[in-house]
């Protein structure tokens, strides 16, 4: 059915044990996301982007512990799945595309070797069938002299061409979600677009979902269906792109649109926005509003329990104790 | 002599020997070819171009960090050459990429920031105190974080300490190679801005290479494109963001994604396999790519045709359209 969505999520909540105790790094996200759409995951280094999607593909460490009050993937509970049952999952229906394309190609074995294993790995086909897919997916990801590829190894390709190599590869399932971490940022901004293009291209073709973690506003905007913004472990912000992009609330959300120079809409050389100040730490225990010691908003409850505000319908979601993101003339400052 | 460029390249060629693969033949790669370029007092000139283009060749020669293979390099009128390096690095200081590497861990921060006053045996230990507390209120960190490490500092603090280190030998230019790229967009704000001021208050020159457009589009007084080593096309900002006339300054600009929702990623019409620099395309190296290429852009390399604020290589611009020449 249409509007159940491939993906739930509730409470996702991912501890690290680390020397001083434990770093909270993740508490408590909610999101969904349904067949064939793209949501976008900005935010701050560190805030917790690549542990959101490594522990939604099982691939935490062993000392990092994960929990949720709901994470199904199309009828399967992501962390109560067993190994096995996951190892089935990735592959052929979720593949991950991860930012350095070297971490994820095998250095020992041709671009073919590694392409055909992936599929032969999870659907019953024969190897020349696997191969001719190979060659048909590299050029697809606009690879030319496919066939002549696949005798190639991994070092012996240029990083965008790599790039390319790993989407092939994680498209060589069909797969029915794919969560891309920073596909393009090591790219020319040139290839960038190239890429991002294909990506969608052929997202809408296999009516695949996708979920994309970038620090880059410009490629939310243009690719993203919904957007989350992440900030210090939580979603901040939650909500359609248009509406994230035509009237952010979220203080962070605000302060992040405004530090971008915007061709064609800030003056040359005027001051940009800034968000002084520092990410707190997230180690021991965590209270209150992480962004108010960086928020003009700033007031004292938000030190308390902050609300869950939605907007729109029910469409935009905020974590902020002020209505709309703002603090009222009346109300004193933190 | 307010008009005489700062910093001038006539000509520079930078070639390294490369080897292909393990039993390969050492071969020439030209990473810099035969490029001038005047970078005139309190300008930024913005260097944008392809990974691989030359860029930070280009930047360590204008650092004296490599020795140009051909051609001269004038600071204020004088051949660099001439000068010893530690003369020319009172004058040019650079800003990497990246904050966490370019700092030594185990030094403090008043003893990353003092180094060069030390190097070139500047003033005292209460002058040169005086000199980092002074530098560091500049760029906006508190006296305080003197006895810290850089791993107690935030990406853009530390970004921060790199410039306070740059600038305490007041230079009159600073290259910047993609001093932003590494932080987060919240930071980069922070220090485009910084960046901006200091120019303002001791009228720095800027040479700032990076890849985000945008930021280049709003820091720059003057951009030039590189490709392949030749810088293509030269123009103020505003001609350059304005008018672009290279075909690969047009796929340049038109692959930038603004932040507005619902436009889509735009077909920047651009092949996507860079050349091989060993052996690069004859006449326009550009020509394999090009969407406007002529029959004769494969035969002919075109020459620089004056622009009304730069230059541009590209026989679209060339009366002959390169017959003539052919
Ligand atoms: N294996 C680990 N051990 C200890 N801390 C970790 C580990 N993995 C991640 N962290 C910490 O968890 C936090 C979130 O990390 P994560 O990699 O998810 O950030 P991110 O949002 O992807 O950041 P970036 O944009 O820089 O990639 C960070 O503070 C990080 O230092
Ligand atoms: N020390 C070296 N020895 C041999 N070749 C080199 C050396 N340094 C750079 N090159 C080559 O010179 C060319 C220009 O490199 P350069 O680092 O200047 O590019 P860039 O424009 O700064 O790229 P990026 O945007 O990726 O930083 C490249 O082909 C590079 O491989
Ligand atoms: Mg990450
Ligand atoms: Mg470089």
């Amino acid at each position: 059915m249409t509007d159940k969505p491939l993906l739930s999520v509730r409470g996702l909540t991912i501890d690290i044990p680390v020397a001083s105790g434990t770093l909270h790094a993740v508490r408590g996200i909610d999101f969904e996301l349904m067949k064939g759409e793209t949501l976008c995951i900005v935010g701050e280094s560190g805030s917790g982007k690549s542990l959101t999607s490594l522990a939604l593909m099982g691939l935490l460490g062993g000392r990092i512990s994960r929990r949720a009050s709901r994470a199904d993937f199309d009828g399967t509970d992501l962390i109560a799945a067993s190994n096995r049952q996951m190892r089935r999952l990735r592959g052929a229906r979720m593949a991950m595309i991860f930012q350095e394309p070297m971490t994820s190609l095998n250095p020992a074995y041709t671009i073919g070797d590694q392409l055909i294993e992936a599929l032969l790995l999870h659907k019953k086909v024969g190897r020349a069938a696997a191969r001719d897919r190979a060659v048909a997916l590299l050029e697809k990801v606009g690879i030319t002299s496919a066939a002549s590829r696949l005798g190639q190894y991994p070092h012996q390709l240029s990083g965008g061409l790599r790039q390319r190599v790993m989407i092939a590869m994680a498209l060589m399932c069909e797969p029915d979600l794919l969560i891309a971490d920073e596909p393009t940022t090591a790219l020319d901004v040139t290839i960038q677009a190239q890429i991002l293009r294909l990506l969608v291209d052929l997202q809408r073709e296999m009516n695949m979902a996708m979920i994309l973690i970038t620090h880059d506003l410009g490629v939310v905007a243009r690719i993203a269906d919904k957007v989350a913004v992440m900030y210090a472990g939580e979603l901040v912000e939650t909500g359609p792109a248009a509406d994230i992009f035509n009237a952010p609330t979220h203080p962070y959300t605000r302060g992040l649109i405004n530090c971008i120079p915007v061709p064609g809409k800030t003056a040359r050389g005027a001051k940009l926005g800034t968000i002084p100040g520092i990410v707190p730490s997230l180690v021991g225990e965590v209270t209150g509003c992480p962004f108010r010691t960086r928020c003009s908003e700033a007031v004292p409850a938000c030190r308390g329990e902050i609300p869950v505000r939605t907007r729109h319908a029910g469409r935009q979601r905020i974590l902020c104790v002020h209505e709309d993101g703002q603090r009222a003339a009346s109300e004193v400052p933190a | 002599m307010s008009d005489a460029p700062v910093l001038e390249l006539r000509n520079v060629t930078k070639t390294y020997t490369v080897k292909q693969g393990m039993f390969g033949e050492p071969k020439p790669l030209t990473a810099i070819n035969d490029v001038s370029l005047k970078l005139g007092r309190g300008e930024v000139l913005g260097l944008v171009g392809e990974s691989g283009c030359g860029k930070s060749t280009l930047a360590k020669v204008l650092l004296g960090l490599e020795a140009p293979s051909s051609g001269e390099v004038l600071v204020d009128g004088e051949r660099l050459d001439g000068q010893d390096r530690r003369k020319l690095a009172r004058r040019i200081q650079p800003i990497f990429q990246d904050p966490y590497s370019s700092l030594n861990p185990r030094k403090s921060i008043a003893d990353i920031v003092s180094l060069p006053l030390r190097v070139h045996k500047v003033g005292d230990a209460a002058s040169r105190d005086r000199a980092v507390r002074e530098i560091l209120d500049i760029v906006g960190l508190p006296a305080r974080v003197m006895n810290t490490y850089p791993s107690q500092m935030s990406g853009g603090q530390r970004q921060r300490v790199a410039i306070a280190r740059a600038l305490i030998m007041k230079p009159e230019i600073v290259i910047c190679d993609e001093p932003t790229s590494a932080l987060d967009v919240s930071v980069q704000s922070q220090i485009l801005n910084l960046l901006g001021d200091l120019r303002q208050e001791f009228g720095l020159t800027y040479l700032f290479i990076s890849h985000n457009l945008a930021v280049v589009e709003h820091l720059a007084t003057r951009v030039a494109v590189m490709y392949l080593g030749r810088i293509v096309e030269e123009a103020s900002v505003g001609e350059l963001f304005d008018t672009p006339r290279h075909p690969y300054s047009v796929a340049l600009l038109s692959s930038v994604l603004t932040p507005e929702p619902g436009r889509g990623v735009p077909d920047t019409q651009l092949g996507a396999v860079f050349p091989n620099p060993i052996d690069p395309p004859s006449g326009c190296h550009f020509h394999p790519r090009c969407a406007r290429a002529m029959p004769h852009c494969a035969q002919v390399a075109p020459r620089p045709l004056p622009t009304p604020e730069g230059h541009v290589e590209c026989h679209l611009y060339d009366d002959s359209r390169g017959r003539a020449v052919a």
